[in-house]
């Protein structure tokens, strides 16, 4: 066990490494720098000056080491965008995309997992109407799942419409600015979740139906115990492997869906964070954001898979399942 | 089932070929007084359908109102160059949504299908041979394999296209757009055929090939490759809509193909403004056909799962 976390945790250092350093590296030879998106109207010595005190002249290997050198330490430099440290930048917004991220699964399993459970052990009309309602949710992805939903708030008022909090957000208590926050999360998180909880519901579907076919599940119907107690304790533990399974596979969906959710409804997440560190080439703040996407990634994948060890005996001791 | 899904993808190119001949209109043809006007509805006058010709009613409102004593043909049959016929309305510049419905289903459909069958020819390439010659060559293949499948494909796809030229000429967009889309989507190949083949090439028939003198490219191509046939064809119905999707949200975001040039994601980046949306609500008929897409290949995909 103490073997497998620590080539886990090797792999998650060089993920977070190889990830900001590529992006880092690709921002850097991308045509244009900094310097030249700032206004039309500055002259060449000004913006050669300008390229100067911000250090765009030194040559990249330069650049590239004082950076690492500082990453060594958590000092991941300064936004030329927002001329704050990128460190605090990111956290905030990495904060953001986390609490979407976060009611987006609990949103998705709430509703996936017990209409899965359903349609996996009835028959009739109840399981084709589930097994229909999950069709449609597969095919409706975040990017036209987010646009329906502005429209629909858009015409009816039942949701605002876009951001993270009104805008007189600044002055609130604390229980106002929450309040104000769980009126903004469910149209952004409800996108992210439609085509979730759909794949969700399938695979515990098809996981609990193959489940309740087992004989022990026939035996404790047999001694006596009650239906709904015999699917909830006998067939659904057994039935969670490929459910659970799916969850470290979705970190890397949920990550892609927020991107565009974001978008869509100017959510003040790390994804637009990075879309505008990268029109601008504002070097370290694009590498910050690839960094800590990375590690999300890593530390989302860890989870699940320690989730299904704990589950599953056959993980934890290294045997392939 | 493989002959089900080489249907639908053959059906999918036609549409594509051929859906700008069935347009109206030209992509970036404007009307100036019509910008998002409404939907007309058509009746029929005899046998032959007609709408009522739009008159701007408001023009602070922009609200437009039939003019019932006038009917115009369909714009197939007779084109009246004044009064345009908008069956599914128009854009912020006047522009017919149909027609640039079906323009666009060229570019957006026709992007995916190129990217998806570069995707599918490399990833069917190294996957064979990293099955095939296995060892190193194999190691080294699906690391790389394995580390691009980790990465959330929008964002790769959003870093490369950001750190290309942001304005460049359509064909180019096209041609380096789905170049990105490649090289996100040929693993997702790659690690099917490449356990196909490295399971295949033990069999008899392929060492009997091998007995008679074939060489490794022959047995590739006559033997192995064929047999993952079904695998590719999979994997292209998966890739096709995905990619679909990734040109809708790069021309969202601006990063797409440049405006006047009809794709569905640049008619959706019209539509991305929640004012318009809530007022024009037909200008997110792409994504209704995204939808339409997306869900075409889902019930062809899970209707496969469940034989």
């Amino acid at each position: 066990m103490r073997r497998y976390l620590l080539t886990r945790l090797a792999f998650a250092l060089l993920l977070v490494f190889v990830v900001s350093s590529a992006t880092l590296l690709l921002t850097r030879i991308a045509p244009g720098d900094y310097a030249a998106m700032q206004g039309v109207d500055l002259s060449a010595e000004q913006r050669a000056h300008l390229r100067t005190s911000l250090g765009l002249d030194r040559s990249f290997a330069s650049q590239y080491l004082s950076w690492l050198g500082g990453a060594a330490h958590f000092d991941f430099g300064d936004s030329l965008l927002y001329s704050r440290p990128v460190s605090t930048i990111v956290s905030e917004r990495a904060l953001n995309t986390a609490v979407l991220a976060i009611v987006a699964l609990l949103l998705a399993t709430a509703i996936g997992i017990p209409l899965g459970i359903y349609s996996g052990t009835t028959s009739g009309a109840g399981r084709s109407i589930v097994r229909a309602l999950s069709v449609l949710g597969l095919s409706v992805p975040p990017l036209i799942g987010s646009l329906a939903l502005v429209f629909l708030a858009a015409r009816t008022g039942w949701f605002p419409v876009g951001g993270m909090t009104s805008s007189a957000g600044t002055d609130l208590t604390w229980a106002q600015w929450l309040a104000d926050l769980a009126r903004h999360v469910p149209l952004p998180a409800l996108a992210l979740a439609i085509p979730m909880a759909a794949t969700l519901e399938r695979l515990q579907s098809q996981a609990i139906a193959a489940a309740s076919h087992e004989p022990f599940v026939a035996a404790s119907r047999a001694r006596g115990v009650d239906r709904a107690r015999s699917i909830l304790h006998h067939a659904w533990p057994v039935s969670l492997r490929p459910v659970l399974g799916f969850y470290g596979v979705m970190i890397g969906t949920l990550f892609s869906g927020s991107f565009v959710v974001e978008v869509v409804t100017s959510w003040p997440g790390l994804g637009r964070l990075m879309f505008d560190a990268l029109k601008a080439r504002d070097l370290f703040l694009v590498a910050g954001c690839a960094a800590t996407g990375a590690l999300f990634l890593a530390a989302g994948t860890l989870l699940a898979d320690l989730i299904l060890a704990y589950v599953d005996p056959r993980v934890r001791s290294g045997e392939r399942a | 089932m493989i002959r089900r899904t080489g249907v639908f993808l053959a059906l999918l190119t036609v549409f594509a070929v051929g859906a700008p001949l069935l347009a109206p209109y030209q992509a970036g043809e404007a009307f100036r007084g019509y910008l998002h006007a409404p939907p007309m509805r058509p009746h029929f006058d005899g046998l032959a359908p007609v709408v009522h010709p739009l008159v701007l009613a408001d023009r602070l409102e922009q609200r437009f109102e039939p003019d019932r004593t006038r009917t115009l043909k369909m714009p197939w049959i007779e084109r009246d160059t004044e009064a345009p016929v908008f069956l599914l309305g128009a854009d912020d510049f006047g522009r017919d949504v149909l027609s640039r419905l079906l323009h666009g289903a060229r570019t957006s459909i026709g992007l995916a299908l190129f990217a998806t069958l570069g995707a599918v020819l490399i990833g069917a390439l190294a996957g064979a041979w990293a099955g095939y010659r296995g060892g190193w060559v194999d190691d080294a293949i699906m690391r790389v394999a394995d580390f691009v499948l980790v990465l959330p494909v929008i964002y790769v796809v959003l870093v490369l296209r950001a750190v290309l030229p942001l304005v460049l000429p359509a064909s180019t967009v096209f041609l380096l757009v789905s170049l990105i889309f490649v090289l996100v989507g040929w693993p997702f190949v790659a690690k099917g055929v490449r356990a196909i083949v490295a399971g295949e090439s033990h069999r008899e028939y392929v060492q009997a090939a091998r007995s008679l003198g074939a060489g490794p490219i022959r047995i590739l191509a006559v033997h192995l490759i064929p047999a993952c046939g079904g695998h590719l064809l999979v994997q292209a119905t998966l890739l096709l809509p995905a990619f679909i999707l990734a040109e809708a949200t790069l021309s969202f975001i601006g990063l797409g193909f440049p405006d006047p040039v009809a794709s569905w994601g640049t008619m959706l980046a019209g539509a991305g403004n929640y004012n318009a949306v809530a007022r024009f609500p037909w200008t997110l008929t792409p994504a209704l056909a995204i939808f339409l897409v997306v869900l075409a290949t889902n019930l062809l995909i899970t209707r496969d799962a469940r034989h």
